[in-house]
């Protein structure tokens, strides 16, 4: 029995439940964030340190031949972005894990809302914690020497990609939350985000590496979005530089990868109701 | 120290060492994560070993050993510091005050456990990057002499956290540092050499005690068993530890105090 029979609701007043009951998600979220900076902190600093410490450490990488980019900062922002929408994503898991365990989530189960807004709802607060990530990475990448090469598109192509890898981790570490309830979970979510990331071009690109990696990041679809993220910041005579063909493999393995990943949060949570 | 002085921090060294081993959950990812981004670096940077400024090395690897190891030892000191601040949080701190227990052997007994850790998970690293190509120069005695710095290494870092959890009692802030460790690793010479750095990051790298603490461990992997190598080897982590060691005595005094 859906919850349009259950509580005699028309299919329209459920779908303004569902938005409104979002829009609430939405407004506790960004709530939440306000009032416990500390909670949203490692979000920001953490991609912010990721390109700090990469671009210098790591800044003779661009001496390789057939390096796309002379400025490390150049490659190094946007993993660091990546890795903080990722874990902006999965975040929304710790949270879910927090609610489930002080009961708060039993009550939201209980009220007439429509499941979907439970996902929907943290999920476009995810978004919104995640632009504002982007903005500070992208002001922070600029002073530390950081020059798009595709002019907006190439702030446009990151943001797109950090959307993407946001929604990915939301659906996964959502719907992992669902599956085991507690902080098993969490960890499950940091080390398979983690690990996916790495096994990518997050690091170095594809020509540089060799070995397992190599072989690894050809297949990992995560290396596209890698790809996408980065087509405005590699030098323009880099075959990365940004063109329709190097964007769409991005562009597919975001929309399949949260597809699959917000299904499987959907079907979590449907087992939870279950 | 007496003879039952002695007795006690070996027991609370043997308790320390036990509880580590029976928690492998809390003790394999600071040996599998090492390990992890010890194989990755070598395929994504096995490349930039002939860059200008590079040290000669048979293969990433090889430069990376050091670095791994002390990234290895820094995670599993915290844990270690954070197990004594357990025991100040669940009462057992209280209790071993309460008895006729050597006040030093309360923290040296603990850091007992987190040396031997440190020492394991040295030899670890060493025979489980050997065959992949992190070739050790200095031989069998270089090894020796690396495992004698990973566990002099433990010990540094541990008596600073201890210090932490001693100064504060709760191992959530003990855990808080971890990223201060994160940090400080990655703005050291862990991962790539100094000699590659520019500007502000090599000046950082260079008075980062990290990256100290990894050059004298690279020393013996890279240029052999020598006077010199074994001394930055086990100098430098030694003189950290001694003043950590202190560090953390003056901490253990000011909670004996306010007790």
């Amino acid at each position: 029995m859906n919850v349009a029979t259950q509580t005699g609701l028309q299919e329209k007043d459920l779908n303004i439940t569902t938005m409104r009951s979002a829009g609430q998600l939405i407004k506790r979220s960004l709530i939440n964030t306000r009032r416990l900076p500390s909670a949203f902190f490692p979000t920001l600093a953490m991609p912010i340190f990721n390109m700090v410490s990469f671009s210098g450490t790591f800044f003779a990488l661009t001496k390789l031949p057939g390096f796309p980019t002379d400025r490390s900062v150049n490659w190094f922002m946007p993993l660091g972005l990546a890795m903080g929408s990722a874990f902006s994503g999965v975040g929304l898991g710790f949270s879910l894990i927090r609610d489930l365990e002080n009961g708060f989530y039993d009550r939201l189960r209980m009220s007439p809302t429509s499941r979907l807004s439970l996902i929907v709802g943290p999920l476009f607060a995810t978004w919104i914690r995640v632009t504002l990530v982007a903005v500070v990475v992208f002001i922070a990448g600029g002073m530390l020497g950081a020059r798009p090469t595709a002019g907006v598109l190439s702030y446009v192509c990151s943001l797109i990609a950090a959307l993407g890898i946001a929604t990915i981790g939301a659906g996964w570490g959502l719907g992992l939350a669902y599956r085991f309830q507690d902080m098993r979970g969490a960890a499950i979510m940091q080390l398979s985000i983690f690990l996916t990331m790495f096994m990518s071009t997050a690091q170095v690109p594809l020509n540089v590496m060799t070995g397992w990696l190599h072989t690894v990041a050809r297949i990992n679809p995560i290396t596209n979005i890698f790809r996408l993220s980065r087509s405005g910041w590699v030098n323009e005579t880099s075959a990365d530089y940004m063109s329709w063909s190097n964007a769409y493999g991005g562009l597919l393995a975001i929309a399949i990868l949260s597809v699959m990943s917000l299904i499987f949060a959907v079907r979590s949570l449907k087992r939870i109701d279950n | 120290m007496t003879t039952s002085s002695v007795r006690q921090t070996m027991a609370l060294a043997k308790r320390s060492t036990l509880e580590l081993f029976r928690q492998p959950s809390v003790v394999v990812p600071s040996m599998i994560f090492p390990l992890f981004f010890a194989f990755l670096g070598n395929s994504s940077f096995g490349r930039t070993t002939s860059l200008p400024g590079f040290p000669k090395v048979s293969s990433y690897l090889q430069f990376q050993l050091a670095g791994t190891i002390v990234q290895g030892v820094l995670f599993g000191s915290v844990t270690g510091a954070a197990a004594l601040a357990t025991d100040i949080e669940n009462g057992f701190f209280d209790r071993l005050l309460a008895a006729p227990t050597s006040r030093t052997g309360i923290v040296f007994g603990r850091l007992a456990g987190s040396v031997l850790f440190g020492a394991l998970e040295t030899a670890v690293f060493i025979f489980a990057l050997l065959p992949f190509g992190a070739d050790v120069s200095a031989g069998i005695r270089g090894i020796i002499a690396m495992i004698a710095s990973g566990a002099l290494i433990s010990l540094a870092v541990g008596a600073l956290m201890s210090s932490v959890a001693l100064k504060t009692g709760s191992s959530e802030a003990v855990q808080g540092t971890f990223p201060l460790l994160f940090i400080l690793l990655f703005f050291s010479s862990a991962f790539f050499p100094r000699e590659t750095m520019s500007g502000v990051y090599k000046t950082i790298a260079g008075l980062n005690p990290i990256s100290h603490l990894v050059e004298g461990l690279r020393a013996l992997s890279l240029d052999g068993f020598t006077a010199s190598a074994t001394a930055r080897a086990i100098l430098v982590p030694l003189a950290i530890a001694i003043v950590a060691l202190l560090i953390a005595n003056t901490q253990l005094r000011s909670r004996l105090k306010s007790h």
